[in-house]
């Protein structure tokens, strides 16, 4: 088991033709992603790495049946590209697209209310069920199968948790990368709900980092429903107020969002906050053996 | 990005939101001509940089007649003013704005951001006005009201009625009020603002609702459909090295510590800071390369990097996902010849390419400490630098 992706899923990406998309595409093709469909508009009929192009949405899912998209359309336009393929009434749409404007994502996400579709991102690597299904632009070979759920904000700092995790032989669920934006689809409770109901998930890394309140919100939740160990990290313990540190996210504003109140939410919620980044790893398997879950984690 | 507040008046009026009357000047005889222009009794000589606190600071001047509005110019052009928002440098005063004198019968607080809780633009009003407004919402909480907006069909009549009533604007007023609030929403969605700040708004004796003061900050990502603001950019507001950054596309922020960072990554560079400061150390910036650099960006952002006197030594820490460790290692190794490199450097490198990395490296004849991990790499370059 895994959660919202796996090897039965079809995947249709939107901006297949542009550069960075080309390259990913080939990329997921390589992992044993099942690329059934891309869309650029105009550039219907042709082919790229063997997958057909459709000039919309509609006509892609029609053809294909695919029920996932991943976005790479370039920021101007990725909005749109959401809302088609919320349209198109997928299952998911995965949007790694980056400096996408923030009242184009405000007019998103009243779209999407009461529609069918679930967003993921922007702004984000990804999702990525290990052997079987990889949707964006992590690196694979970093990922091993096994019972650890993964939820972040940033990228490179899942690629260093899931590394550790994988050196110790703690293999991965399912890993989510949720974005650095501040306006964006799935957050941190909607994937702990899903680890919490899957059956596979034995545990579960949090990576958050400065801005908002999404971590203290999911405290609040892990407090009251979580079934399983949750090991956290918070990125920016250092970061100066009033300054956006890369993500549009990021961002200490009014003396609110430091990582400090966010450390002590969790800590209040039971979840074991790893000092350093270097210890995310060695946090989650101290928590586990505490809970007589290690040999049940241990994958390889 | 920022601007000013002339220009975010100016920006106002253009929406048909009333604003106290002023005329910008650069020079004290560019202010006393100002003065003369607006020809009223009092003048407010105010200066304009991008940080809030102003008046506190001693930024702002009542003037009588035209020799001190004279003397207030040449007091504040060039003055470094230190207010809670620019840290304890400052910021130099080179322009300035010129007011008539307005007859303020009470001061209220009225401001747009984007809240992410409810991921909708919202409305924050308040009969506090002049104040900081985080005192508000810590000392009378219940003084600050929201109106959350809906993107389809804006802010609307009733909810801005209902928030100048909130705000006890006398009732003869809630309709000039309203009218504000309305434009200045307009403002806010036409230009991609993500924070517009009138503190104070004024009701004035003879009747008027107006911005005494106006902040606006603009969302980058969307500076691509907005020339028009693009055109008020002040680069004597913002840091050398951040602008030189932003050329290259490079997320690059100055912080006041000695040890220069270069990470691939948002959330692996902020990382990366803590875990310098973990093991005593003190990051001099925070640096992005992002993920798609090219030996060419690198090398740019290396520049940049090296072009801080503080910076005592290194520490280059790559997780290659997509960037691929020899890419990284070719910019490194030609920017330290290009500048040459007189700091210590730490690198850590994991990932795609890792092994043909560490050769480049190796190869270079630069002195270069490997790290086998983050944490390795940062206690390395905090012992070196001391």
């Amino acid at each position: 088991m895994s959660i919202y992706i796996d090897k039965n899923t079809k995947v249709v990406v939107q901006g297949i033709t542009g550069g960075t998309a080309k390259f990913h595409t080939q990329q997921m093709l390589e992992y044993g992603t099942k690329i059934v469909a891309g869309v650029t508009p105009g550039k219907g009929g042709t082919e790229v790495e063997g997958v057909p192009v459709f000039n919309t949405m509609e006509e892609a899912v029609k053809a294909t049946g695919a029920n996932v998209s991943v976005i790479y359309v370039p920021a101007p336009f990725a909005a749109d590209a959401i809302l088609e393929a919320v349209d198109a009434e997928l299952d998911m749409a995965i949007c790694i697209t980056e400096h996408i404007p923030v009242l184009d994502m405000v007019k998103v996400v009243r779209y999407m209310e009461g529609k069918k579709t679930r967003l993921v991102g922007p702004n984000c690597p990804g999702v990525i069920t290990p052997e079987e299904c990889k949707i964006g632009i992590m690196p694979g070979y970093i990922h091993t199968k096994g019972h650890v759920g993964v939820i972040s904000r940033s990228g490179t700092l899942t690629y260093e948790a899931v590394h550790q995790l994988s050196e110790a032989g703690i293999g991965q669920t399912t890993a989510v990368g949720i974005g650095g934006d501040p306006v964006n689809g799935t957050n941190f409770i909607d994937v702990l709900k899903e680890f919490n109901e899957d059956e596979d998930t034995y545990a579960v890394v949090m990576i958050g980092e400065i801005g908002g309140t999404a971590e203290e919100e999911a405290a609040e939740w892990i407090k009251a429903n979580m079934k399983k160990p949750v090991v956290g990290f918070i990125g920016g313990q250092t970061a100066p107020p009033g300054k956006r540190m890369g993500h549009a996210g990021a961002i200490i504003s009014g003396g609110k969002g430091t990582a400090d109140e966010k450390i002590k939410a969790l800590n209040n919620a039971g979840v074991e906050v790893a000092e350093t980044p270097s210890v995310i790893g060695e946090t989650l398997i101290k928590v586990i053996k505490e809970k007589g879950l290690y040999d049940k984690c241990k994958t390889h | 990005m920022n601007i000013h507040e002339y220009q975010g008046k100016q920006l106002l009026r253009d929406y048909g939101v009333a604003a106290s009357k002023g005329i910008a000047a650069f020079s004290p005889d560019e202010a006393v001509s100002a003065a003369k222009e607006l020809g009223t009794d009092v003048f407010v000589v105010k200066a304009q940089i991008h940080a809030g606190g102003r008046g506190k600071a001693g930024g702002v001047k009542i003037a009588k007649n035209l020799d001190e509005v004279r003397a207030y110019a040449k007091e504040l052009l060039g003055k470094t003013l230190v207010t809670h928002q620019t840290g304890p440098e400052g910021k130099e005063v080179k322009r300035l704005l010129i007011e008539e004198g307005a007859d303020i019968k009470k001061e209220y607080y009225i401001s747009l951001v984007v809240d992410r809780a409810t991921d909708r633009v919202t409305l924050m009003g308040s009969e506090e006005g002049g104040m900081d407004i985080e005192e508000v919402a810590e000392a009378t909480p219940e003084k600050i009201f929201k109106e959350v907006v809906d993107p389809v069909v804006g802010l609307t009549g009733f909810q801005a009625r209902r928030m100048a009533f909130n705000m006890n604007i006398p009732a003869h007023l809630v309709n000039k009020a309203a009218k504000f609030m309305t434009g200045l929403y307009q403002v806010f969605v036409d230009k991609d603002a993500s924070i517009v700040e009138i503190n104070p708004l004024v009701v004035t004796g003879d009747d008027n609702v107006l911005a005494l003061d106006a902040k606006f900050n603009f969302d980058d990502n969307a500076l691509f459909r907005h020339k028009d603001i693009v055109e008020l950019r002040d680069f004597d507001e913002e840091d050398a090295k951040e602008i030189e950054a932003s050329k290259y596309d490079l997320s690059y922020i100055s912080l006041d510590g000695n040890i220069g960072c270069m990470v691939n990554g948002a959330g692996l560079a902020m990382a990366t800071m803590d875990t310098i400061n973990y093991y005593g150390g003190s990051p001099a910036n925070f640096l992005d390369v992002g993920g798609g650099a090219t030996a060419e960006k690198v090398t740019e952002a290396f520049k940049i990097i090296l072009s801080d006197d503080n910076v005592k030594g290194i520490f280059v820490n790559i997780f290659g996902g997509i960037m691929k460790c020899d890419v990284i290692a070719e910019g490194v190794i030609t920017a330290a010849k290009e500048v040459g490199l007189e700091v210590p450097l730490v690198v850590r490198l994991e990932g795609t390419n890792v092994d043909r990395g560490k050769e480049l490296l190796n190869e270079s004849g630069l002195n270069i400490i490997a790290a086998g991990s983050m944490a390795d790499g940062a206690q390395k370059i905090v012992e070196i630098v001391g």
